[in-house]
């Protein structure tokens, strides 16, 4: 696999895993419209990753259709960070998920529309517009659930503190992105970390919670090493597909 | 009618070409948004071109959100359309450059989400996705966000503060 494919694919594995994550909120949002948000946001992202996936499939050393790259590979094959697979626990847990990912696409997608190809640049111009509106979406429910009461701010500290370990893998290249950043193909994701931090800070603070100190950061997600809960989040992903090969809607 | 089963591919006279056109465009003002019933989907702005290469005959439509469930049934609706009324084996292609944005949708389009009880996407505040211009149940300017998101992506749910009733705002995008 080149490394082209293995930097589309990680574009795309990021939001079809934090989708079905998302997804899994379904029938048990903490009230009606918060279950309607987590899931709308689900279906914007199971669509980013769709139009990339149908872009992949396209290419020419790809012999493939989008529904086998979702759905038919095996877990060392996904390329996602390992933030995105972890199981959801309270909502504010998801909530600060949601929010430190969202901080980083949206830095990640604003460099993207500069993109040296024409149909990554499209996708990141028609996705930017929704990644902003999640990265409002979860930065104001940070600050409602950080400055609100007691038991909230704990639970949101806690999320904080819990999810840190999971952020540096963003900033840290896998090895198909060293290979391409000299094209300019992948991004230059090591100078995100410092607007992505200020970000954050200043989310965090208005929400008068604290920044972690810094810690060592997990990684392995990118190069196919994910935790043990990507083995379920697949069987329940790839159901359908295993079940019934080949079946469409 | 000029696309038949009988229809020779070929090029066709500029006098053909716009008639088909006409056709078709006259076929697709029937094609409803699934999520919004009464609404075209040439009024939400969604149907881009209609054009014809080497007698095949195309449309280019360019999806809204990308996580509009819509999005496959869409391109199948149309189609369905096109075939009801004899224009058979046009292709649909989703283009997604430029990206589709609301401020693609009609005046018509606008009076039709606001029949329907939707407020229509309006571009007045500082916020990126705007916001209502009045109720669409009694036309109070006096209304507060409940969420950012409603039934579907695309809308917000508001409340009106006079008349008490929810309502959905079509967000700008």
């Amino acid at each position: 696999m080149t490394a082209k494919i293995s930097y589309l694919l990680h574009l795309a594995d990021n939001p079809l895993i934090l989708g079905q994550r998302l997804g899994e909120w379904c029938g048990h949002g903490p009230v009606l419209e918060q279950d309607i948000a987590l899931t709308n946001i689900a279906l914007d992202l199971i669509g980013q990753a769709r139009l990339l996936y149908q872009y992949i499939a396209g290419l020419e050393d790809v012999q493939s259709t989008e529904d086998q790259l979702s759905m038919l590979r095996y877990e060392h094959e996904y390329r996602n960070i390992l933030l995105v697979e972890l199981p959801n626990e309270d909502f504010g847990h998801t909530i600060t998920r949601q929010f430190y990912y969202d901080a980083f696409n949206l830095l990640q997608y604003e460099s993207l529309t500069a993109h040296p190809n024409e149909n990554v640049r499209a996708i990141a111009v028609k996705t930017l517009k929704e990644i902003k509106y999640h990265y409002r979406y979860s930065s104001e429910w940070m600050i409602r659930l950080g400055d609100g009461t007691e038991q909230s701010h704990t639970i949101m500290q806690t999320a904080v503190n819990q999810l840190w370990r999971y952020t540096g893998e963003m900033f840290i290249p896998a090895s198909f992105e060293i290979e391409l950043f000299a094209e300019g193909y992948a991004i230059d994701i090591p100078s995100l970390q410092a607007p992505w931090k200020e970000k954050v800070s200043s989310v965090l603070s208005q929400a008068t919670l604290t920044i972690p100190p810094d810690e060592p950061m997990l990684t392995g997600g990118k190069e196919g090493r994910h935790t043990e809960h990507m083995g379920f989040i697949l069987t329940e992903l790839q159901y359908m597909q295993r079940t019934f090969p080949q079946m469409q809607w | 009618m000029v696309i038949t089963e009988t229809h020779t591919p070929g090029i066709p006279s500029q006098a053909e070409w716009l008639s088909v056109r006409r056709l078709i465009a006259t076929s697709l003002f029937q094609v409803w948004d699934p999520e919004i019933p009464g609404i075209s989907i040439v009024d939400l702005g969604m149907v881009i071109d209609i054009r014809e290469n080497e007698g095949q005959w195309y449309i280019d439509l360019a999806p809204t959100y990308s996580g509009c469930p819509a999005i496959d049934v869409i391109p199948f609706l149309a189609k369905a359309k096109l075939d009801e009324d004899g224009l058979h084996d046009i292709k649909v292609d989703m283009i997604i450059s430029p990206p589709w944005s609301t401020d693609w949708i009609s005046t018509i389009g606008h009076q039709k989400l606001l029949d329907y009880g939707i407020a229509p996407p309006n571009r007045r505040s500082a916020l990126m996705e705007g916001s209502p211009k009045q109720c669409p149940q009694c036309q109070s300017e006096n209304t507060v966000v409940i969420s950012p998101y409603s039934s579907t992506p695309c809308k917000a749910a508001y409340r009106c503060l006079d008349c008490l009733e929810p309502f959905e705002y079509f967000k700008c995008y």
